[in-house]
């Protein structure tokens, strides 16, 4: 019964290698930002920041940093030749208008229909913040999430409907986390990757919602 | 002759009220008009509300003008950060009121006021909190939440050079909300870094054309 997880760095590569070239990509805030490591140099893919970056590139040189050119997390980052700024306005309607074709973020919990809970826990007195998650959650073309497999206290973030506060509706069509890779289609949840010597009852055992094997 | 241009941030400043709204541009601190800010904190107006995509990092800027008590109300949409201690010691005490908008929809509510439009409808919040309480409709089988625009008295802004009819342009991901903002103020006020001759910007690549603008100040 012992199986070997999967690293924040491997999760960010399982992800990287479902990214098509030519994709027109949005990486959220935390762990997803790690995804860009593991993109091939030698193809294009178009990163996109919802403060107005399109052709986002890596972390500078520390001389290069630039107060001006920093991503969505305000980090310091770089802008591909053939990267181009833009506007709010123009930012969001491309995420709005749909076309972004893939955004990656992190969640609190996943519903088994595909709801999405990442920007607030739900705790009394907690300050709120949402940023662009909403608008990202309900427009890019997939949405995929990034996250750990169950809470610090081991509770289960996929579940069968969200107890934490909406951020989108049925809107997650892919889940990868430190032990599989998970779709949520029509049929329901299915498993599409496992870690090696993990069995289909330990991946159900923390998983609160039923999942579909192949 | 037309001159937008002005010597003095305070010249400008001094039309901002006691109870005003205020645009303040900025993503962090890309494009934080932070020498107009500390010219609005001693110009002294109060019981401001602020419209700004966050509510200030470490002690200066946003936060410097939190800190000095003036500020009401924040329409933001991300107001913690890893350093807003100001905003969340206000908002813990009770000592600012908050409405928390979706980043797009303050981005489309802001562009919603300077085209004239009377309201809009986005997908953005749908099933949501904050679309509590709002109107909603199923379009084309997709649902969506109706906003309304948000107005300004005051936008003050950061560009990076100007010219005297008020055109614009920007420096990397410090443009964000400055361009919209500034179409949406009934008073538009840009902080640039270098004021140029008519004609040295290029038509083609003015971001913000003058018509938005009413005053530019050199910083």
């Amino acid at each position: 019964m012992s199986y070997i997880t999967r690293s924040q760095a491997e999760m960010a590569q399982a992800v990287a290698i479902d990214i098509q070239e030519g994709s027109y990509v949005n990486l959220g805030i935390g762990l997803p930002t790690q995804i860009a490591n593991y993109l091939p140099n030698d193809k294009d893919y178009f990163l996109h920041s919802e403060n107005g970056l399109l052709g986002m590139g890596p972390a500078p040189d520390e001389i290069e940093e630039d107060e001006d050119l920093i991503n969505a997390g305000k980090q310091y980052v770089t802008l591909l030749r053939g990267g181009s700024y833009f506007h709010h306005g123009d930012s969001f309607a491309m995420m709005r208008g749909g076309h972004i074709d893939l955004c990656v973020l992190g969640a609190y919990q996943v519903a088994a229909n595909g709801d999405l809970a990442n920007w607030h826990t739900g705790k009394e007195g907690a300050i709120p913040a949402v940023g662009g998650a909403m608008d990202l959650a309900i427009g890019a073309k997939k949405v995929y999430v990034m996250m750990t497999h169950q809470t610090k206290s081991g509770h289960a973030k996929i579940v069968k409907s969200l107890t934490f506060p909406v951020t989108g509706l049925g809107c997650i069509n892919r889940i990868y986390t430190e032990f599989a890779t998970i779709d949520i289609a029509d049929e329901g949840l299915k498993v599409i990757d496992m870690v090696k010597g993990m069995s289909q009852e330990d991946l159900q055992a923390i998983t609160d919602a039923p999942l579909i094997f192949s | 002759m037309i001159d937008k241009t002005i010597l003095s941030l305070k010249e400008a400043i001094i039309k901002i009220k006691d109870g005003d709204t205020v645009m303040i541009g900025g993503f962090g601190n890309a494009g934080q008009p932070a020498e107009l800010i500390q010219a609005l904190i001693e110009h002294g107006a109060e019981n401001l509300t602020i419209i700004s995509n966050n509510a200030g990092n470490g002690y200066h800027g946003l936060a410097a003008l939190l800190k000095s008590g003036k500020v009401k109300k924040m329409i933001c949409s991300f107001p913690r950060q890893h350093d807003s201690y100001v905003f969340d010691e206000l908002y813990l005490a009770g000592n600012i009121e908050l409405e928390l908008v979706p980043q797009g929809n303050l981005a489309c509510r802001i562009e919603a006021t300077g085209s004239g439009l009377g309201a809009i409808f986005t997908p953005t919040g749908y099933g949501t909190s904050l679309a509590e309480g709002k109107e909603t409709r199923e379009i084309n089988g997709k649902h969506y939440v109706l906003e309304y625009p948000l107005r300004a008295d005051v936008a003050l802004i950061k560009a990076y050079k100007g010219d005297r009819w008020g055109n614009l342009v920007y420096r990397k991901a410090g443009r964000n909300f400055g361009p919209i903002m500034a179409m949406a103020a009934e008073i538009t006020i840009a902080q640039v870094q270098e004021t140029l001759l008519l004609g040295d910007l290029d038509p083609e690549h003015i971001i913000t054309p003058g018509i938005f603008v009413q005053h530019v100040v050199q910083v």
